[in-house]
């Protein structure tokens, strides 16, 4: 059923723009994959891997800033900017997972929230590239293939693809052999290792690979807005991640796109939609938006752990 | 640079340490004997500062303003944990981490209708002066009463958790929840008072801070974490090690930021220590969390044997 | 093929193990007994790789594993069981136990091929429900065994792993009669192939299987022998009954 869905969903993706041709709606949707895709490599090593990493948003930031650095520097290449960029986000995840998978429980959340805070300093201060006040992109990166990056059409299909390809391979991973120790170690980390597993090295390699997908999702956003800064590495901005991870499903793998479908859809909805009796209530409550996804996130946490993919889950096992 | 100027950024760094203790210490405990992590900590320090700056506009006075604050932002505390607090000490990490994250977001929106995005709280004007410590030396009068401040609370912590049967019953849930609670300590109604005191505690930080540091939205995320390397380098549920940790971190990251630049320019360049400078000095802290968790991973004063 | 050699573990103020020597031999099914809280569950912790050690080396078919880490004396051999059932709830028994002949076939840094299609691994570990006692109940949630059946899983993880030196830690905890006894011929069974160093309460089981029989007492060895010397051995009858039935 779940496939059926998938699949249709993903045909009007496809169809999408041939109906639709404002920019806005086609540069919202492809916010919603960028997102999505950065949501879902925190659901693998959150949902997955169990590792509650509050430092995702350092990976994601990674990405923004390297490929952006180049652009500013003259290398408008994207097949030279972004590899690099995503290789530069996988360096990130093995220093600071190699360093902060040593420690356990709440000792590894503070210390993944402290590398990113330390990433978030130094880049605030790297006056060169345009510090706390973020740094402007003259334009997207160049394919030099005919696909003009700078054509909204062209990043909503390639955002697209992006995203199909991020959730393809979390498919095949989370039914991989990989994917299975992986799922055992959340489960039962300790006898994982004692029916031989080098439990480390697996937590270890997942980190690596989610914080890669999250910097390509970085150097997708930073693309989609020609401008980044400091604030997409702040603690808070994996806290927003963990939001949508939330409330797509933790540990399904839909979560993170229905998630920042979800996240973005309801901001969206609260900032452009005015509901007059709410207003009536507070005029200027589009304003708060924030409050309200604090109650519906507080309320999916307390009364409906599994999220929105979970709740469709066990309708369809009742 | 004289030894004047160290003895000033000492003293700033004490005083940060001091006000960083009245956070860490609410939060250590929490987490301590309930194994929760209360991201939502740096809310009520907010809602301390912004209760105690329109308390001040009401009444006229600053000293009437944050006294009537402390009880005001405890109360609220105590409504928070009996409503929705309680219902996270069985959940997992993820579940208290993303419920506190929810509550920071209703928080900081709820603080903005109300009051907007910030307020005004200046100093008393008359200890807007400086006093002469030493010949020659002069230093804010505000900042002598913070440190005076966070030293007596902090004396009045020791003595309530040392010398009282209630601080035992605290410490005794801090190294060994289960046996507290076989030995028929009534946590709930415990557990209760001290996310009272924790509030009120941030209160008094948060009023006290509030002149120097701007009465603003989100001014609780920023000391949040920093709180929170705090117990980290103490040791979880520890008073001892939350006070030791908050004034090094203090320490450190005063003057760190004061002269860290200044070092480095020293010995590098002037374009590299301008930038380098800075960027190290605001992440000294937490290097120093994740030297001490190198060596001793449980923190220095752990609460748990 | 398994030497102790003067394994100690403090905790704190607490001497858990206290200067154990002790070997196992080829072919062997050693029985370790002893008092509640003599120290038993924490020697085997540190022989399988769960704790480490104070003092002491622990020498497993030549090699000093001391201080190697857990997964590395499992592929050497040596797999444990555990006292509190630690399984995989939410996996069938099927999995669980694929998951431990996964481990020692083949790298699993695999991302990309399904586990699923591996028919070899299944293979495996329906041959091993089957020695359990398990089988038609592989596709059964760990979680929802029945207590039995779970500890036969417990073992049966362990044994998945092919190890040539097997701990079982209390495997018939909880057990009645006819489960206990399934424990009984599973261990008779697998002799031939694998030493066992048994922990057990159930003293009928240690008699009728053990080898030799080692009593830690206070966490220290205080006799190892046949069975029928323990049986004999006045210090251990102490430990056990207390004064008056040694004399």
């Amino acid at each position: 059923m779940a496939r059926v869905v998938a699949w249709v969903v993903l045909a009007a993706a496809l169809a999408f723009p041939l109906a639709v041709q404002e920019t806005y709606y086609l540069s919202f949707a492809s916010r919603i994959f960028i997102y999505a895709l950065a949501a879902t490599s925190l659901n693998l090593v959150l949902g997955y891997g169990g590792m509650i990493s509050f430092g995702h948003a350092a990976f994601v930031g990674t990405g923004a800033y390297v490929s952006s650095i180049f652009i500013a520097e003259g290398l408008t290449s994207a097949w030279f900017g972004w590899p690099v960029a995503v290789a530069a986000a996988a360096l990130a995840a093995l220093v600071i997972g190699a360093v902060s998978l040593r420690t356990r429980g709440v000792y590894f959340i503070m210390i993944t929230l402290a590398f990113a805070q330390m990433m978030f300093f130094l880049v605030n201060s790297m006056k060169a590239y345009g510090g706390d006040e973020g740094l402007s992109l003259t334009g997207r990166a160049s394919t030099g293939i005919g696909i003009d990056l700078g054509s909204d059409v062209a990043f909503y299909y390639i955002s697209l693809a992006v995203l199909a390809a991020g959730v393809g391979g979390l498919h095949r991973l989370v039914h991989s052999r990989f994917g299975r120790v992986i799922q055992a170690i959340r489960e039962n980390e300790a006898r994982a290792e004692a029916i031989g597993f080098p439990v480390y090295r697996y937590k270890l390699a997942c980190f690596v690979l989610a914080g890669a997908v999250g910097g390509l999702a970085g150097v997708l956003l930073a693309s989609h807005g020609k401008y980044v800064n400091p604030n997409v590495l702040h603690w808070t901005q994996s806290g927003t991640l963990m939001v949508m991870v939330i409330l797509g499903g933790v540990g399904r793998l839909w979560g993170g796109v229905v998630g920042a479908a979800s996240l973005l859809g309801l901001e969206d909805l609260i900032a452009n939609h005015r509901v007059e009796w709410l207003a009536s209530i507070l005029p200027n409550y589009q304003q708060h938006a924030n409050l309200g996804v604090g109650v519906v996130l507080l309320a999916i946490v307390l009364f409906a752990p599994q999220g929105i993919a979970g709740l469709f889950a066990r309708r369809r096992n009742a | 640079m004289s030894w004047v100027l160290i003895l000033e950024q000492l003293l700033n760094g004490l005083q940060f340490g001091l006000m960083l203790f009245l956070l860490a210490a609410g939060l250590t405990l929490v987490f301590g004997i309930m194994d929760m992590i209360n991201l939502a900590h740096g809310s009520l320090y907010m809602l301390g500062a912004f209760l105690a700056a329109a308390l001040v506009q009401a009444t006229g006075s600053f000293a009437l303003g944050v006294l009537l604050a402390i009880p005001a932002t405890a109360a609220i505390g105590m409504l928070l944990e009996m409503s929705v607090l309680r219902t996270l000490y069985e959940r997992d990490h993820l579940s208290q981490v993303l419920a506190t994250f929810a509550l920071i977001l209703i928080f900081n929106e709820a603080v903005r209708i109300v009051w907007g995005p910030d307020m005004p709280l200046a100093m008393p004007a008359a200890l807007s002066g400086p006093v002469e410590l030493l010949p020659g030396m002069f230093y804010p009068a505000y900042r002598l009463l913070i440190i005076g401040v966070g030293a007596a609370v902090a004396g009045l912590l020791y003595l309530l958790v040392v010398r009282t049967r209630v601080g035992m019953l605290v410490r005794a849930g801090a190294s060994n929840r289960e046996m507290a609670l076989a030995m028929g300590v009534n946590i709930r109604r415990l557990f209760t008072l001290l996310f009272g005191v924790g509030a009120g505690l941030c209160a008094v930080a948060g009023a006290l801070l509030g002149p120097l540091l701007a009465v603003q939205v989100g001014m609780g995320e920023n000391i949040l974490i920093l709180a929170f390397v705090v117990i980290v380098i103490g040791g979880i549920g520890s008073i001892r090690g939350a006070l030791v940790g908050a004034v090094l971190v203090g320490m450190v990251d005063t003057i760190g930021r004061a002269f860290l630049p200044l070092l480095f320019g020293l010995f590098f360049q002037p374009r590299v220590a301008s930038a380098a400078g800075p960027a190290i000095a605001s992440v000294l802290a937490y290097l120093l969390m994740v030297g001490v968790l190198y060596f001793r991973p449980q923190g220095l004063f752990p609460a748990r044997g | 093929m398994l030497e102790l050699r003067s394994v100690s573990k403090r905790f704190g103020g607490v001497v858990a193990t206290d200067d154990v020597t002790l070997e196992v031999k080829r072919g062997e099914v050693h029985a370790l007994i002893g008092p509640n809280g003599a120290g038993k569950t924490t020697l085997i912790a540190q022989v399988a790789g769960d704790l480490g050690s104070d003092r002491g080396t622990i020498v497993f078919e030549g090699a000093d594993v001391t201080h190697a880490p857990q997964h590395q004396r499992v592929r050497a051999g040596l797999a444990r069981s555990y006292q509190i059932t630690s399984i995989f709830g939410r996996f069938s028994v099927l999995d669980n136990l694929a998951l431990a002949v996964q481990a020692r076939s083949g790298s699993s840094f695999s991302f990309w091929a399904p586990v699923a299609g591996e028919a070899a691994l299944f293979e495996e570990a329906r041959a091993i429900a089957a020695e359990i006692g398990l089988s038609g109940r592989e596709s059964e949630i760990a979680a929802t065994l029945a207590h039995g059946e779970q500890r036969a899983l417990e073992v049966g993880l362990a044994l998945a792993t092919r190890p040539r030196l097997v701990l079982l830690d209390e495997p018939m905890a909880g057990m009645g009669p006819e489960e206990s006894q399934r424990v009984i011929t599973l261990v008779e069974r697998i002799r031939a192939q694998v030493a066992v160093l048994l922990v057990e309460h159930d003293m009928d089981a240690v008699f009728r299987l053990a080898d030799r029989v080692s009593v830690l007492v206070s966490g220290r060895v205080i006799a190892t022998g046949t069975p029928a010397a323990i049986r004999a051995h006045a210090e251990v009858k102490r430990a056990y009954l207390g004064e008056s039935a040694a004399a």
